[in-house]
């Protein structure tokens, strides 16, 4: 029974340790979309943009198509 | 559904060169060493297709008026003209564009730099196409005089925004004399820089065209409504 608390104790202290540790590493290392200066973030807004008007354009070819069927 | 295959194309290639285009290391040497550009050379993969697939429109706007003057076919007529209007407004996307990367990289937003000055007069060029265009009612004389004043107008572009730049000094690469950036075409443009770049112009070139076509069917639809109405 004591080894096993011992052992638990032990466990916990690894556990908070590596928590602290992954902390310290993030604060170091920039993941996701926070990584390489927060570049991706304007990569992110700029093919947003695109894509938008891109399905815009879309849209658009289709109401002609279907208007193209109406008049023939 | 005619064929679609090259609107993808273009969906495609203008997703590749925006994500590539951002994140592509950059020739550290000509970006941070000989210029001041750092990475604001990036907008090299979105300024100049600009001009490129501006070039290319008109281009196409040039071959229907030929095309209307050797057959007047009010469609020709019709091509000339979109080709011709979508190409003008990529020009000054290209302008305004080039107006802010001037701004952070030669000092100025306007530096009068013959290659600026030069695309101005030639987009004013075309803006004048619409105007004598629009002037006048007659379907055959509007289309004959629009067509012969698209072939002037074209042979003013060229060396308005090619050809006369290169003879002076200029900011923009290219130009006789020191001044200025390094050239980012011929040896200096790398080859990562190539890979994104083509795509680009490709991919803007297609989207104009495709944005062009839409014009041309909502114009003949128009044209058909009318003459069924006659």
């Amino acid at each position: 029974m004591k080894q096993l608390i011992v052992t638990l104790i032990v466990l916990f202290a690894r556990l908070v340790a590596n928590a602290q540790d992954s902390l310290n590493h993030a604060a170091q290392q920039p993941t996701g979309l926070n990584a390489g200066n927060k570049i991706y973030v304007v990569l992110v807004v700029a093919v947003t943009i695109l894509i938008g008007l891109l399905l815009y354009v879309a849209r658009l070819d289709r109401k002609i198509s279907k208007l193209e069927k109406h008049s023939s | 559904m005619r064929r679609y295959w090259w609107k993808i194309l273009s969906i495609v290639l203008l997703l590749y060169t925006f994500i590539a285009g951002l994140l592509i290391p950059l020739p550290y040497k000509t970006a941070y060493e000989d210029s001041n550009l750092y990475e604001s050379m990036r907008n090299f993969f979105f300024h100049v297709p600009m001009w490129f697939g501006q070039l290319i429109l008109i281009t196409v706007s040039l071959v229907y008026s030929i095309k209307y003057l050797r057959k007047p076919d009010i469609t020709y007529d019709f091509y000339a003209t979109e080709f011709a209007r979508t190409g003008t407004v990529m020009g000054c996307l290209g302008l305004i564009t080039g107006a802010i990367w001037a701004n952070y990289t030669w000092g100025a937003a306007w530096s009068n730099d013959p290659k600026q000055i030069g695309a101005a007069i030639a987009l004013l060029i075309y803006v004048a196409y619409f105007v004598l265009r629009n002037s006048m009612t007659d379907m055959d004389k509007r289309g004959r005089v629009a067509a012969v004043y698209n072939i002037f107008a074209y042979f003013i572009y060229i060396p308005m925004i090619m050809i006369l730049p290169r003879l002076t000094e200029s900011l923009h690469p290219g130009g006789k004399g020191s001044e200025g950036n390094p050239g980012l075409g011929g040896s200096s443009l790398d080859a990562t820089m190539r890979i994104v770049f083509w795509p680009g112009v490709l991919g803007w070139t297609l989207l104009a065209t495709w944005i062009t076509t839409l014009r041309l069917r909502v114009r003949l639809l128009e044209e058909k409504k009318h003459t069924v109405n006659f």
